[in-house]
């Protein structure tokens, strides 16, 4: 090898070395590392092929979408029999609704993203009005599904089911019990033993219990604690245990920002001379919200999920219609397309949730990095 | 009034007025509610008497860790069903800890694709409710198995089928005292050992192979113990009869269902508190421990993970608590566990849903409490001390 000398300063530019750069310098970096590396990736490709290959042919290829019961199914082709699903979209999207009146319904859901916009991102056009309707949407949204008033029938609870059953159950719960949490987790801070006490006593309950034992009790003891007499709906009594089931876990997220944020802040507050209100709604609160964003999202997302769990006290949710549906002799043993059917629509909208914590995440982060 | 206004305007009375309110108002509405639960049970005539508890509960567990049959009391049922709770979630926790902490640290590895399919694992996962999960594998377990008749053997003494997973029981013969023992002295000398060769590194920095040793020791004691005693163990192999198999150790396609979902479940939360646990401790403490030349696996065990451990327990064991909880929704696929049992069946023949449901949830939540409160103690322990 012959030494070439260049002269201070004149020493040419040359490009990196093959295979640093590039397609393939990503791929040797990234995938072919090491030996153990290499293994890994032939590892994981093999395994993405079948995967990708078992489910593109099970799940559309050889998937039959329309037939009148699972033996037709199984005689046209040997894949997933989508026609459960399909025959029955409209008891999975709104339950034993009736079916002249789900345009209701529609209309409902369409308005919802409306009255969220203004409350979830903070520069949608003309934000000032749209809050005024956030603020009437519940009122409407109540008397439009349930009917009653202005010439609209009346539609019994024991009719909702499907995934409206889940959006109302999920949405009426998160929008409860964020208020709700931050009260719980102000009292378990204050200064007052009697209120940190009880605020204590029942975050600690509702969350040692499991939320199943929770939905028994509202759903058969409920009515033992009310005045005889008083009857109020299933759906409300459900709704009420799953507001204070997530409320005392958005309690302990909330608690955990209030701790995160630095004495200082409180000194300086005090120092000012603001009073406990004040202090709260200036100082604390805005930090503390800030920092638990992620968990209060979790919390949501679990609650949406828990959503399900209905189904075992006897509403028609998602899971309900889908047993209803396996029970017909037509389509039993057809459980798996009916599940992932499901899965696949909380998958979507629990991943929709957390893509927007980590947006707002990273809107709100002010650190210097 | 001028007296009254100072009062109010005195900080330390001023809490004790609220506080006397806020008693007040709880006490008021506590005694309304016991009011309302009186007159109910007056107007339905019935008690609150636990002695339903010793009546015969008249009803079959297909899977119990203790001896039950239908004759049993309803209390004993509960323990059936307690046991199995306590079943579901040590198979669980297993399955979720192993699965999850592999996760955690793939999902960490330089690995493009390695690190994507983990990362799809977890979003998949804990994206879908869990008792979904359960249903879904438990739809799996039933629809794609095969019935008892064809079932898959394996080598002739464990069967897999759509009834559920049978496999050989152990049955002990006299003489098996000694093997018990044996496991147990194995036990004691580990720790001792460990112990010792801990000692030993902090003082001179020579390691011994302390795992490998401990093991052999641990296995091969008792398996001499089990030869000198002349072989005490004999198997009882399952067989077909009928439409089932009968004999054996059985694992119900329910009890399967609902490890693998709580597993599985589980196992995505645990991956991101591993990862989030590895990831919180200071790059500078990798970096240190490479330049000082340490390979990379010790790393990994002395450097990392022991300073990782500290972010990563509370959270795991809250999971743990979640997974012994969800494990509660074994009713949807109709295993037995505490909830299915005393505050399903009990309650729907007994008609007492006040007595069954103080009994489940007061088990759950002493459970849950008494774990919280041993974090509670690590947590103060393992703190880091700052100023």
């Amino acid at each position: 090898m012959s030494l070439e000398t260049y002269k201070p300063g004149s020493y040419p530019n040359l490009p990196p070395p093959l295979g640093t750069v590039g397609v393939s310098g990503w791929v040797r970096n990234n995938l072919f590392s090491s030996i153990s590396n290499s293994l890994l990736t032939i590892l994981s490709v093999t395994l993405l092929y079948y995967l990708i290959f078992g489910i593109v042919d099970w799940f559309l290829l050889d998937a039959v979408f329309d037939a009148n019961s699972k033996i037709e199914c199984r005689k046209i082709n040997d894949g997933a029999c989508w026609a459960v699903v399909s025959r029955r979209i409209g008891q999975f999207v709104y339950g034993f609704y009736p079916e002249a009146e789900r345009w209701r319904i529609d209309i409902t859901f369409y308005a919802m993203f409306f009255a969220f916009a203004p409350l979830l991102y903070p520069d949608v056009p003309k934000r000032k009005y749209l809050l005024w309707f956030s603020g009437i949407y519940p009122i409407l949204a109540y008397l439009f599904i349930n009917g009653g008033y202005f010439g609209l029938t009346k539609i019994e609870y024991s009719l909702f089911g499907g995934f409206m059953l889940t959006v109302i159950i999920g949405v009426t719960g998160i929008v409860c019990s964020l208020p709700i949490g931050i009260l719980l987790a102000l009292g378990r801070q204050s200064k007052l033993t009697v209120v940190r006490t009880l605020c204590v006593c029942f975050i600690e309950f509702m969350r040692g219990v499991p939320l199943i034992t929770l939905l028994f009790v509202a759903s058969s003891m409920l009515n033992y604690f009310m005045p005889p007499g008083t009857n109020f709906s299933i759906l409300v009594r459900v709704i009420i245990m799953f507001t204070f089931f997530s409320a005392a876990y958005i309690a302990e997220v909330i608690r955990g920002g209030i701790q995160a944020i630095p004495k200082g802040q409180y000194e300086a507050a005090d120092a000012l001379g603001l009073n406990y209100w004040q202090k709260t709604r200036f100082i604390t609160l805005p930090q503390a919200m800030k920092i638990s964003i992620p968990g209060i999202v979790n919390t949501f997302i679990g609650l949406y999920k828990d959503t399900t769990l209905v189904v075992v006290i006897g509403l028609l949710d998602p899971l309900g219609i889908a047993r209803a549906s396996l029970a017909d002799t037509k389509w039993n043993g057809l459980s798996i397309e009916v599940y992932i059917f499901v899965a696949l629509f909380f998958f979507v909208s629990c991943l929709a949730m957390s893509r927007y914590s980590l947006w707002l995440e990273n809107k709100l982060n002010t650190d210097h990095k | 009034m001028t007296y009254l206004h100072s009062i109010w305007r005195n900080e330390k009375s001023r809490e004790i007025i609220i506080q006397i309110f806020v008693l007040l108002c709880i006490g008021w509405f506590l005694s309304w509610l016991i009011s309302n639960v009186d007159a109910n049970f007056k107007a339905l005539g019935k008690d609150i008497s636990f002695e339903f508890l010793f009546i015969p509960a008249g009803y079959d567990i297909n899977q119990y860790l203790i001896d039950y049959n239908n004759r049993d009391s309803h209390l004993r049922a509960g323990i059936v069903g307690l046991l199995n709770t306590g079943l579901v979630a040590f198979f669980g926790i297993i399955l979720a800890t192993f699965l999850g902490v592999t996760i955690g640290i793939i999902r960490l590895s330089k690995n493009w694709l390695a690190s994507k399919i983990a990362y799809w694992y977890v979003e998949f996962t804990r994206n879908v409710p869990i008792l979904l999960h359960i249903l879904l594998w438990h739809g799996i377990i039933i629809n794609t198995l095969p019935h008892p008749k064809q079932a898959i053997s394996f080598a002739d003494v464990s069967f897999l089928s759509n009834r559920g997973f049978y496999i050989p029981k152990m049955l002990t013969e006299n003489g098996i005292e000694l093997v018990y023992l044996f496991v147990v002295i194995g036990i004691i000398f580990s720790i001792l050992f460990m112990k010792y060769a801990k000692k030993k590194q902090d003082l001179t920095g020579a390691q011994y192979p302390v795992f490998w040793i401990n093991l052999s020791v641990i296995f091969t004691l008792p398996l001499i113990a089990f030869f000198l005693s002349g072989m005490p163990i004999s198997l009882e192999i399952p067989a077909l009869k009928g439409f089932n198999f009968r004999g054996g150790m059985y694992m119900s396609p329910e009890l399967a269902a609902l490890t693998f979902a709580l597993g599985i479940y589980t196992a995505a939360f645990i991956a991101e508190i591993v990862r989030a646990g590895i990831l919180a401790v200071d790059k500078g403490q990798k970096e240190a421990a490479e330049s000082i030349g340490l390979k990379p696996s010790k790393v990994m065990s002395l450097v990392i993970l022991p300073q990782a451990r500290r972010v990563i327990i509370p959270p795991l064991t809250s999971q743990y608590l979640n997974l012994t909880k969800n494990s509660s929704l074994a009713i949807a696929i109709g295993y037995m566990d505490l909830v299915a049992t005393l505050g399903g069946i009990s309650l729907n023949q007994t008609g007492r849903e006040m007595e069954t449901m103080v009994i489940v949830m007061l088990i759950y939540l002493s459970v849950s409490l008494s774990i919280s409160a041993l974090m509670n103690w690590y947590n103060n322990r393992v703190k880091l001390v700052g100023r």
